[in-house]
């Protein structure tokens, strides 16, 4: 871009370096946090959180989102509206479905088979 | 001279502006060098060389997609009985037809096949890739494509797509068949196979180099649009087509991606054994289905669709460009409401993503899911209708011509209007629930596509070919293509509403004489297919006239024949690479027609103000 | 009449969008791929809440070794930046060592992928082993031959591409940025991969 001169791409790889360490931080911290067992919804919040913020440190700073051009920024919100829209309605429609409850089926789907000792609560069928 | 691309070689070089050209020409000789043929011809990255490519490809698609539907309708109009052409009975094998009967797994072949080929082989890349391509840059006054390097792989790679889609017959079980919708849990067995060369298999393969190639086309005319308009051409002053094609390359860059997904894991469930679409406890044959199981047939669908609809919409946008750009000229005034157009344009394009599951009305969604879907819907239906408004009170005191573009222009509206209002029943869910997967859907999308799309597309053919060739079509010959056209699509697709409504399933290989409920309207199955070949007999006159015309067509005297405002008229005849001597800069919109004052009863775009 | 069109807005931008053409059409593109590896995790939404059970992946995928990836993709994504900045700031030796680098990461990622996927074979875990292992094969395979895509792309422009470096600075300066955009698209897709197949608890 020909708004950037050489001091501000200077100052611009000191943010690189601080995000590339909020990024192996967040990392670890999203192992860690999986090895707490915080149990099935709040493990998936945790989880995604960190990966959103992550995400987009990434976006805003290496892809330079946080100073782009409107068309950019139009184009994006267009897709994200489509995203929601699609997983969000596909969802809606699963859960608005008539007839027979879902998840219950006459033949159990093939899992793989983790071989340990009995562990509590896992959701697992026989 | 001819050094600029295969535009000359085909098409003689009208004799009008030649002083100007060839002026430009000697200056190119200075600076240029010769491109040998296959660059020139065959890898041209120029857009006009790629829109011809796209547009012959295409057209021999459209016929090839046209005869396996002629073949189907023997089977409808005479069920169970021999084809009287023999040596084609015997070129298609017993496998195919045995003792000359059309076998039914045969049937479910073509009907697949037309689909897909007249779709994505067909009129998309007629409607986006040959006359987007071409018109694009030069009504936006720009030299070329945004990626001229990027049109030309998006050409070949929906080359090698088609070639895909055509080789899929002649595999062992033959190509696809279980409609151009594949739905799973057919789809993913039939046959039971993980090699490669199976029908099906090839499909998903031919698709994804067809997805690929509309995802590049897209991004290069979006880019086109956006960043290379000329000077002085502010969105408003956008010629209808040029925003038709912008939403058009939207939908295909965003609604195609999921279908590209959903292929992957079909492909994975054929050829990897995978569930995705593979609920537990099936049953095929009496044998329980040797798969993990857990998936959902209904993803597939949701995946599907979610292209699909806004798939269909890409099939008019482009159409309804041409049609304003042909109204609009041969009225010799502006068209009326261009600022609803644009509007209504955008607006429908992104209603376009939420509706897809209109489609899955009768799939045991619940009361709330059907009612959001089928208000969306409805709501759809009002820019449509805008659209379709504006551009019949345009006519209201134009000087209307009625030349050959003119006719099929003005035809698309009532054909148009009709296939627009069968699709409202089918949008409202109660309604939907006897005429889904009947002749009525059939009839719906038919008169929109054929009567509708393909008329436009004619129209456009006409229209431009001057300009590409230098040359005019003939007329009478163009007059006959279209009354003939216009009687026998009739003919063909207003039955089938009454088939529909009577109860008639679709993709019933037999017509449905096996049903109690059909048998009072099986007597226009006939009818139908003797429309259905007589249209074929009209096609041949159109396909006579174009071949004929650009060698021994009427020669154009003027590179504006038309007498129009846009800027694709303002380059010699044909355009030469880079398109115009002197890149224009606009001064107003694009329909200034009968402006009182003026000299003439039109002003180009590009002509400074008069003094 | 190659050469003989000069197509705007290559190098520079276009004054009223600010963009020139290639950033626009590469972000076009990441719109698209947003769609489909949003697809994608709709169908893990989707399949994972109409089952009864649900694997939890961190007891049979190697999380260690994936975690080592992330970090190699995260690594991979500031040498990339690097590459560009370093031509920003008109040091072409430190852009082909960057970028040198930035293909080196995607040589690791892809052979330890390679390791994880050798050894989920060896233990009798396929596509067809389950809805998860089919997620878990498809999603990441798909980002792998993105990521060998986006390998291809720097190859070139490390090597026969970057002849334009003389010709034309800026215009190549850009490519590395549009580069850049796709592989930090690359990065940011596994980003959310990982979690969701390797650490999200089972049901």
């Amino acid at each position: 871009m020909s708004d950037t001169h050489h001091e501000d791409v200077q100052s611009h790889v000191k943010t690189y370096i601080k995000v590339f360490v909020a990024l192996a931080v967040g990392t670890l911290v999203t192992v860690l946090a999986s090895n707490l067992h915080l149990g099935i919804i709040l493990g998936i919040i945790v989880a995604l959180l960190i990966a959103t913020v992550k995400g987009s440190l990434v976006a805003g700073f290496f892809m330079h989102l946080v100073a782009e051009r409107k068309v950019i920024y139009w184009v994006l919100v267009l897709t994200a509206v489509f995203v929601v829209a699609m997983a969000g309605l596909i969802m809606f429609s699963r859960a608005d479905q008539q007839g027979r409850q879902q998840g219950i089926f006459a033949v159990p789907a093939g899992r793989v088979q983790v071989p340990h000792e009995e562990k509590p609560t896992n959701g697992h069928t026989e | 001279m001819g050094n600029d691309g295969l535009v000359e070689w085909f098409f003689r070089k009208e004799i009008g502006s030649m002083t100007e050209a060839h002026h430009y020409e000697e200056h190119h000789e200075e600076h240029g060098h010769e491109l040998p043929f296959w660059r020139k011809y065959i890898f041209s990255t120029d857009h006009k060389v790629i829109g011809i490519q796209y547009g012959l490809t295409s057209l021999v698609f459209l016929f090839f997609g046209f005869c396996l539907m002629m073949l189907m309708r023997w089977q409808l109009a005479f069920p169970g009985k021999p084809l009287p052409i023999g040596f084609l009975s015997s070129w298609l094998g017993d496998a195919r037809m045995p003792g000359g009967i059309m076998a039914p797994e045969f049937y479910n072949q073509l009907g697949a096949m037309h689909g897909t080929i007249m779709i994505f082989l067909g009129v998309v890349p007629l409607a986006v890739g040959a006359f987007g391509n071409y018109l694009v840059p030069l009504q936006v006054g720009a030299q070329d494509m945004a990626f001229p390097k990027l049109n030309m792989s998006s050409y070949w790679v929906y080359f090698i797509g088609g070639v895909v889609m055509l080789c899929s017959f002649f595999v062992p079980g033959g190509s696809a068949q279980s409609g151009w919708t594949s739905y799973p849990p057919l789809s993913d067995i039939t046959p039971q196979s993980h090699s490669l060369f199976t029908g099906q298999t090839m499909w998903l393969t031919g698709m994804v180099f067809l997805i690929t190639s509309s995802l590049l086309g897209s991004i290069n005319t979006i880019t086109t649009i956006i960043q290379l308009r000329a000077k002085g051409l502010t969105w408003m002053r956008l010629p209808f087509f040029v925003w038709a094609q912008l939403v058009t390359g939207f939908l295909l860059l965003l609604a195609f991606p999921p279908l590209e997904a959903a292929g992957v894991m079909q492909l994975m469930d054929r050829m990897a054994g995978t569930s995705f679409f593979l609920p537990s406890g099936l049953v095929v044959g009496g044998k329980a289905l040797n798969v993990s199981g857990g998936g959902s047939a209904l993803l597939w669908q949701h995946l599907f669709w979610f292209l699909a609809h806004p798939e269909v919409y890409v099939l008019i946008l482009p159409a309804m460009g041409i049609v304003g750009e042909v109204i609009a000229n041969n009225t010799r005034k502006p068209l009326w409401g261009y600022k609803s157009l644009v509007y209504s344009v955008i607006f429908l394009g992104f209603m376009s993503f939420i509706v897809w599951a209109h489609h899955m009305f009768l799939t045991g969604m619940g009361t709330s899911i059907n009612a959001f879907f089928q208000t969306t819907t409805m709501i759809i239906s009002v820019p449509s209708i805008v659209i379709l408004t504006a551009l019949i009170l345009s006519l209201w005191g134009g000087s209307i011509r009625f030349n050959v573009p003119m006719l099929f222009a003005l035809a698309f509206l009532p054909m148009f209007g009709i296939g627009g209002l069968t699709g409202l029943p089918l949008g409202l869910a109660s309604a939907d629930i006897h005429l889904h997967d009947t002749y009525y859907v059939i009839g719906h999308f038919h008169y929109v596509v054929a009567p509708g799309t393909l008329f436009a597309l004619f129209a456009g053919i006409y229209y431009w070919f001057p300009k590409a060739s230098g040359r005019q079509m003939n007329e009478t010959l163009g007059k006959i293509h279209f009354w003939g056209s216009l009687v026998c699509m009739n003919g063909i697709f207003m039955p089938m509403f009454i088939q529909g409504m009577a109860g008639v399933s679709r993709r019933l290989y037999d017509g449905g004489t096996s049903y109690l409920h059909a048998q009072n309207v099986l007597v226009f199955n006939k009818g139908m297919s003797y429309s259905a070949w007589a249209l074929a007999v009209f096609q041949l006159v159109f396909i006579v006239n174009f071949f004929w015309s650009i060698f021994a067509g009427r020669k154009v005297t003027s590179d504006n024949p038309w007498e129009s405002t846009t800027l694709e008229w303002a380059t010699p005849t044909p355009p030469p690479h880079g398109n115009f001597l002197k890149i224009p800069e606009v001064f107003r919109g694009p329909y200034e027609y009968s402006v009182p004052g003026a000299k003439r009863d039109f002003l180009p775009q590009n002509q400074p103000q008069e003094a | 009449m190659s050469g003989a069109i000069e197509i705007p807005y290559n190098s520079t931008e276009r004054p009223d969008t600010g963009l020139y053409n290639a950033k626009l059409g590469v972000w076009l593109f990441l719109a698209s791929e947003v769609m489909l590896f949003g697809a994608l995790f709709s169908t893990y939404v989707l399949l994972r809440t109409g089952s009864e059970t649900w694997e939890h992946g961190a007891e049979f995928l190697n999380v260690p070794l994936a975690t080592i990836n992330t970090l190699v993709l995260i690594i991979s994504s500031v040498t990339m930046v690097m590459s560009w900045a370093s031509l920003k700031m008109n040091n072409f030796g430190k852009y082909k060592l960057y970028m040198g680098l930035t293909i080196l990461c995607g040589v690791g990622f892809l052979v330890i992928k390679s390791f994880e996927y050798a050894h989920k074979f060896e233990t009798g875990l396929f596509p067809s082993t389950s809805t998860f292992m089919a997620l878990y094969f498809t999603m990441t395979g798909l980002h792998g031959l993105h990521v060998i895509g986006g390998m291809i792309v720097n190859s070139y422009l490390w090597g026969p591409g970057s002849k334009m470096w003389k010709t034309d600075p800026q215009r190549f300066t850009n490519r590395i940025e549009v580069a850049g955009l796709y592989w930090h698209f690359v990065d940011l897709v596994w980003i959310f991969l990982f979690p969701t197949l390797y650490l999200l608890p089972g049901k």
